[in-house]
């Protein structure tokens, strides 16, 4: 079996009508956050795994890293991190802002421009 | 540290490293066997700490709005459709859908990544057992899928028991086999096969006359519930039927795997059993399988379950309780669940039909029939007992009730 036919058949909808019980567009969100939320619990699972490992291995201990005290340089890299990690995560809210200083609904959408652009009279 | 939860009042499922694991099994990664313990875990939040509030909005909101517009609830259903328009009772449905649709996705794809190495395996087990009629896995091509098999998939399964991605391929019996401790919470025991102990520990109390020599289960799919009875009666010759072929040889792999050699696994319809003799059974059993029917069906498994059983031989089925008399239309509207949106569309019917009455039709003596109880029995020292859990997530929990019948002598 490729990839490609294992990937779409784990996911494969099951015979029969799939009931909603939200709107659709609000269940689709919600099941897409739960898969998200999966994921997470999947990644921190393997952290503590991790660091249960390297405490095994007498590496570090989990005590060292709830007293963790980043140095000056290294709060600044993780500060850096976070910010550019959360503007790219709120991307759309941005783009909600910036529309609204554009003049909101009075700008162009791009196939306005294009009946335009294409104006062989032009 | 100090402030850890006390572990002793720790109750939940274990994790899944304590699922027992067989030459047939899937092989697991560590991120693979997490999805399985978080959804593990949701189906306990879901039962444990979502689902009583559907209870309270019901009785707060649901029911006064009804009656505040003149209306009353005739039967179950109407329970249903009321509650269908609670926002909290959707939110409960939502996630109980997604997280059978998320444990089937997490079943499937360790069970399809590796499915052609499964099948290999499998192949060998069965190639092992030699052909003709007295192997250990007997295919009939004459079988064919019963529509209530093919028409929705069975509790969300893409493909359910009986789908071959390819010639040999057992991917729905290994999702199957590796999922069932997420949807069960483990409630099913290590190797998912605490209600065939159930069964076992009830019949050695109730019928400890029953020497069985030869055994039948019906929809017996992995076998998981019958191999505790292959075991308990070493003697006995047990045969274990299903539609499903893929299902079948992963079950001869599997229940070989685990030591059991007195059972034979064996293409065949509980409907139909022609290829068995009349009176050629000491026990008949069925473990959460009639909700899986159709009525016709049933009621023909039912007569062939007698005319196969010997004089003095019994029958049990194992299912989630009757809708009562007594059962208020909240419960039996929550147990209807399933049967609406998780692709169990004979569970409603099921449950409510009269079951005695199905067994006296088939021939057996209204004084010989049987009722009882049981839990699932599984080690305790690491799975959760479904005996002390107080709680109810309907028709999840892994207490059944056992009906059946003794064929007169």
């Amino acid at each position: 079996m490729t990839l490609e036919a294992a990937l779409a058949a784990a996911s494969a909808k099951p015979a029969g009508k799939r009931p909603y019980f939200l709107t659709p567009e609000v269940e689709r969100v919600m099941a897409i956050a739960m898969a998200i939320a999966q994921e997470l619990a999947v990644a921190r699972a393997r952290v503590d795994t991790l660091e249960r490992l390297l405490e095994r291995k007498g590496v570090m201990t989990r005590e060292e890293i709830e007293t963790f005290q980043p140095t000056p340089d290294e709060a600044t890299e993780r500060g850096l991190w976070a910010q550019e990690y959360i503007a790219r995560v709120l991307r759309i809210v941005q783009q909600e802002a910036e529309q609204i200083k554009a003049g909101g609904a009075t700008e162009l959408a791009s196939e306005d421009v294009a009946r335009e652009v294409s104006d062989a009279d032009e | 540290m100090s402030d850890a939860p006390n572990r002793v009042d720790y109750q939940g499922p274990p994790d899944y490293r304590a699922v027992g694991r067989h030459a047939v099994f899937p092989q697991t990664t560590h991120d693979e066997i997490e999805r399985f313990n978080f959804l593990a875990q949701m189906n306990r939040h879901l039962g444990t700490r979502i689902l009583p509030a559907v209870k309270t909005a019901f009785e707060q909101r649901v029911a006064p709005r009804v009656e505040a517009e003149g209306g009353r609830f005739e039967n179950r259903h109407d329970v249903r459709k009321a509650l269908l328009k609670d926002p909290y009772y959707q939110t409960w449905s939502a996630l109980r859908r997604m997280t059978m649709e998320q444990r089937q996705q997490a079943g499937r794809w360790v069970a399809l990544r590796q499915a052609e190495e499964l099948a290999s395996k499998v192949e060998a087990a069965v190639a092992a057992e030699g052909s003709g009629i007295e192997a250990g896995f007997v295919a009939d091509p004459k079988v064919k899928i019963p529509r209530y098999v093919s028409a929705v998939d069975h509790h969300c399964m893409p493909g359910s028991y009986h789908t071959e991605l390819f010639p040999g391929d057992v991917s729905a019996a290994a999702n199957y086999d590796s999922g069932i401790f997420a949807t069960t919470g483990g409630t099913l025991g290590r190797y998912s096969d605490g209600g065939g102990h159930a069964v076992v520990q009830w019949v050695r109390r109730h019928l400890p006359d029953l020497n069985p020599q030869r055994i039948l289960d019906i929809g017996a799919t992995l076998g998981h519930s019958v191999l505790p009875i292959a075991a308990a009666f070493p003697d006995a010759e047990v045969i274990a039927i299903d539609v499903s072929v893929p299902v079948l040889r992963y079950a001869l792999a599997r229940a070989r795997s685990l030591g059991v050699r007195n059972i034979r696994f064996v293409q065949a319809d509980g409907a139909d059993l022609k290829a068995f003799a009349d009176a050629s059974f000491d026990w008949v059993q069925t473990t959460m399988f009639l909700h899986e029917l159709s009525y016709g069906s049933m009621r023909a498994i039912m007569r062939e379950s007698f005319r196969v059983l010997r004089p003095g031989g019994v029958v049990l089925h194992v299912e989630q309780p009757q809708y009562g008399k007594d059962m208020p239309l909240y419960e039996q509207a929550m147990r209807d669940w399933d049967a609406f949106y998780n692709n169990e569309p004979f569970w409603s019917t099921m449950h409510e039909i009269d079951l005695d009455g199905f067994l006296l039709r088939a021939g057996f003596k209204r004084e010989h029939l049987i009722h009882g109880g049981v839990t699932a029995v599984v080690d305790r020292d690491v799975f959760p007992d479904a005996a002390e859990e107080s709680g109810e997530d309907y028709g999840r929990k892994a207490a059944w009730h056992v009906v059946g019948a003794r064929k007169s002598v």
